[in-house]
């Protein structure tokens, strides 16, 4: 062992080429390892989008499907449902839907492609439970002031018919709305707005 | 030393020489032709999937890896009413097809993997005229098999020649009545078809062989340099 | 990296683990005798696949159902449905068959340099219970994908056990859980496969190293470097393993990973050596395959198992041809380690030896002929006498003398010449003139030559035997 003479410079330089170049392998072969965590394409194809006939939905009924496990609401509101939306504005956190999830066609006033028909994710924006529908008016467990909405159990999270959140409530965001379309009067799509 | 070695080498000459094996044709397919492809799943579902499942494929999965719309999938391939997330399923009921072929046929998903596509092609090709069988078939690599020729009205009726009769070995097989293609054309057709079978048996082969060219370069990038290095620091070493 | 603050860190942890000492004993300031060749590569090698397997096993765990009605749907899906899942399944199965070329190469350096001797006899052990580890590993690994081949060598294997007289019926229904292989075997062997074997391993191969590090590396001549240390202590054929051997070995590495993709990318299956054509069909109790025979690494001691004429003691021969190889440090009471200075009489034995294993392999390999059974019997005794005749044969052996220090090892650079030279000796310049008009020297092979170097080199083979 004669380390008198040697070339520092060369071999620093091939050392740090070598590292350069096996840390971008490594990183090849993590996509791989990584990847295959990702959802499966069973899992897509249990996410494929699902087809809805609204025809026998009747006004106040409100009816769920699974759409990628989640539950998701097909609510039919009445029109005294939707009259008590514009008076509560004042209450909620977020009553023009500008932070919430939902598609550009349903950041409305009646978070809806169609005013009567209201399509939810049924979970929680807070920890993720299925909020109870409560369409009643004052019931004595929810007060006087309750105009009809969805509770949650889990951990007391109040929302209008519309799914819009009331302040102070430990959900930071309203109800979110997946994106589906309507193929003819009756009959929509959950999962697919092309 | 040299008689050891010798009685050696003569026992293995005498072990392999042992065996001997029906010729297979030679299948002539080509994983990277969409267009043999398609045609091949579309023969698939016409002739094969009454009976046959591919349950471990699904149309999506056709329609990305052959490189088609998923409308066109549903439209030319797919039977009417699949879903582009359905897998290759045989409709036909189990107990039907037990009492009808006495076996349930089997999923093809994985039978190019274990029989291989020489097989499949040769196997395809091999039906003649049997009026002993309840089908009128029988087939000369698989004797007494319980398939009936599916592919008959488009190959016609093909017919044996004996090299010993008394065993019933066959050498040869000749068309005694055409069928609706030419042979050129029937050929194509087996040979679109046994290339859908080995891509069904392991759809991401394509991907997979393609992808080894940059692997294998990029080892050898690195390699290099390691060899450098290597020789750098041994340069201590006297 | 400097500051100050960094090196209170470095300082806290070294003060509460001893990371600087670990490091300079096993690496930094490991001695490892400087003429290492290429049969030493495969150690590290055998670490890497190592690693390989458990990365790969563990992402296959993910995915993999261990129920007798799901597994092979399982595999299939992880073939098909999850995202890259075909290349970890491959890089798992492809690991498998590589882990025991890697392994065996690594065994036959030990014969080739006897590593197995005093003062290195519980590396030999430790690493032959690695060896015993890895058959039950692969073994159990292979009933997984619940193919007929999994199926119907679970069930032969298992059955050997019960054999054994007395207790070897009780013996194999209580290891298959049920009266044959089913869903339980199944499951528990997922258990073993995943958890308990690995553990076991890890353990061993940690005793490996340590074993090995106590007394250091032996080397292709045989010489124990430590008993030639210069002024400061050191060794004076030593040279720290890092980064040395580290360097060498990434080279090493990279030529290995070059093969196992050429594998993994263009021919999985291996023509049916690493995955059996049979195993694609789903496990079926009521029909076995035509032809049963297990992978390749098991079949020297299959051919041994069914050479045998009676159940019991074809049995013990297997499990005594690989329990001989623990006896090997005190069957060979020669002190000469390295075949360079052993008598042509341990070569020629050793010759035989591997023919017998490679022959038993192939044998294993095929249906039981009568002919072939005659073969793999008289290659059982080969097999056999290579070990059990050891202490005789060994005593007429004539050695050469063994150097006080290393030789050197020529590089692949120094060798490039001779290669050249050989490749200039077979052939033949040859001018041809294209259609066009050009005109090619084309290399093409010279009869005369290739006879002599044919004939050159079968001198050199019986020399290097003597």
């Amino acid at each position: 062992m004669n380390n008198s003479g040697v070339d520092k410079t060369r071999r620093q330089f091939l050392t740090n080429a070598l590292t350069v170049v096996g840390a971008v392998g490594t990183g090849f072969v993590a996509v791989p390892f990584l990847s295959q965590m990702q959802p499966s394409v069973k899992a897509k194809a249990t996410g494929a989008p699902v087809q809805v006939n609204l025809s026998k939905l009747e006004p106040g009924q409100l009816i769920r499907v699974e759409w990628r496990g989640k539950p998701v609401w097909i609510l039919n509101r009445t029109e005294a449902a939707l009259s008590t939306l514009a008076p509560l504005e004042s209450e909620l956190s977020d009553p023009n839907s500008a932070e919430s999830l939902q598609p550009v066609a349903a950041q409305n006033s009646t978070r809806s492609l169609k005013p009567e028909i209201f399509v939810a994710i049924g979970l929680c924006t807070h920890l993720g439970c299925s909020p109870t529908y409560r369409p009643e008016i004052a019931p004595t467990d929810l007060g006087k002031d309750w105009q009809g909405g969805f509770f949650c159990p889990c951990h007391g999270s109040k929302f209008d018919i519309a799914g819009r959140v009331y302040s102070g409530m430990p959900a930071p965001t309203n109800l979110e709305i997946p994106p589906y379309r309507y193929i003819d009067d009756n009959n929509i799509v959950i999962g697919d707005n092309a | 030393m040299k008689t050891l070695l010798t009685v050696i080498f003569s026992l293995f000459a005498f072990t392999c020489s042992a065996s001997g094996k029906t010729e297979l044709m030679h299948a002539d397919i080509d994983l990277s032709d969409n267009v043999s492809l398609k045609r091949g799943a579309e023969h698939y579902v016409t002739y094969c999937l009454g009976c046959h499942s591919a349950k471990h494929i699904r149309y999506l999965r056709i329609a990305e890896d052959f490189e088609l719309n998923e409308d066109v999938v549903l439209k030319d391939i797919a039977p009417v009413g699949a879903s582009i997330y359905d897998s290759m399923l045989s409709a036909m009921d189990k107990h039907d097809s037990k009492r009808w072929f006495g076996n349930v046929p089997p999923d093809l998903s994985l039978i190019a993997r274990s029989r291989g596509s020489d097989w499949l092609y040769t196997y395809l090709k091999s039906f003649y005229r049997d009026n002993t069988k309840t089908h009128g078939t029988n087939n000369a690599l698989f004797k007494d098999v319980g398939m009936p020729n599916v592919l008959w009205k488009l190959q016609g009726e093909q017919v044996p020649h004996y090299s010993d009769a008394e065993n019933q070995i066959i050498s040869s097989l000749s068309l005694a009545r055409p069928g609706e293609l030419s042979p050129s054309e029937f050929d194509t057709v087996v040979t679109d078809l046994v290339n859908f079978l080995d891509y069904v048996g392991e759809p991401a082969k394509l991907k997979r062989q393609q992808m080894g060219k940059y692997v294998l370069f990029f080892i050898l990038i690195l390699g290099f340099i390691g060899y450098l290095l290597k020789k750098e620091y041994w340069k201590d070493i006297h | 990296m400097n500051s100050p603050r960094f090196n209170n860190f470095v300082n806290w942890i070294l003060a509460r683990f001893p990371l600087t000492k670990v490091w300079n004993e096993h690496l930094a300031e490991y001695y490892a005798p400087k003429n290492f060749n290429f049969w030493y590569f495969f150690g590290s090698l055998a670490l890497l696949v190592l690693v390989n397997q458990f990365a790969t096993g563990i992402m296959l765990t993910i995915n993999y159902k261990p129920d007798s009605a799901l597994a092979f749907d399982s595999v299939e899906y992880i073939m098909r449905d999850v995202d890259w899942g075909w290349l970890i399944r491959y890089m798992h199965s492809t690991g498998a068959s590589a882990f025991f070329i890697v392994v065996y190469l690594h065994m036959f350096r030990g014969l080739l340099y006897g590593s197995f001797k005093k003062p290195r006899e519980l590396v030999w052990i430790f690493g032959m219970l690695i060896y015993v580890c890895l058959m039950a590993e692969a073994f159990m690994g292979y009933l997984l994908p619940w193919g007929q081949m999994s199926y119907w060598g679970a069930q032969v294997i298992i059955s050997l056990f019960s054999a054994i007289p007395i207790v070897g019926e009780d013996l194999s229904l209580w290891i298959r859980g049920d009266y044959v292989v089913a869903d339980a075997t199944l499951n528990r062997f997922f258990a073993f496969h995943v958890a308990a074997i690995p553990l076991v391993l890890v353990l061993l191969v940690f005793l490996h190293i340590v074993a090995l590090h106590q007394v250091g590396s032996n080397n292709p001549d045989g010489i124990e470097i430590k008993e030639n240390k210069g002024p400061d202590g050191i060794p004076v054929d030593g040279i720290p393993f890092h980064p040395y051997y580290t360097v060498k070995d990434i080279v090493g590495i990279c030529v290995f990973v070059f093969f196992f993709s050429v594998v993994l990318f263009y021919m999985p299956e291996l023509e049916g050596y690493f995955l059996e054509h049979a195993n694609f069909i789903p496990a079926d109790p009521l029909q076995t395959p035509e032809h049963i025979a297990p992978l390749w690494y098991f079949t020297p001691f299959y051919a041994i198992l069914r050479a045998v004429p009676d159940k019991f003691a074809g049995v013990l021969a297997m499990g005594g041809a690989i329990f001989v190889l623990f006896l090997l440090p005190w069957l060979d009471t020669v002190k000469v380690k390295s075949i360079r200075y052993r008598g042509g009489i341990y070569k020629k034995a050793l010759f035989l030896f591997v023919i017998s294993f490679f022959g038993l392999g192939y044998l294993g390999m095929q249906a039981p002929t009568p002919s072939a059974t005659i073969a793999a019997r008289f290659l059982t005794v080969v097999y056999f006498s290579f070990f059990l005749l050891m202490p005789i044969y060994t005593r007429w052996e004539k050695f050469k003398t063994v150097p006080k220090r290393l030789t050197s090892n020529s590089s692949i650079g120094d060798q490039l010449p001779l290669i050249k030279q050989a490749v200039s000796d077979i052939t033949q310049d040859t001018v041809v003139t294209t259609k066009s008009g050009k005109t090619l020297h084309l290399k093409t092979p010279n009869p005369s030559g290739l006879r002599s170097a044919s004939v050159d080199l079968a001198k050199k083979m019986k020399d290097s035997l003597d």
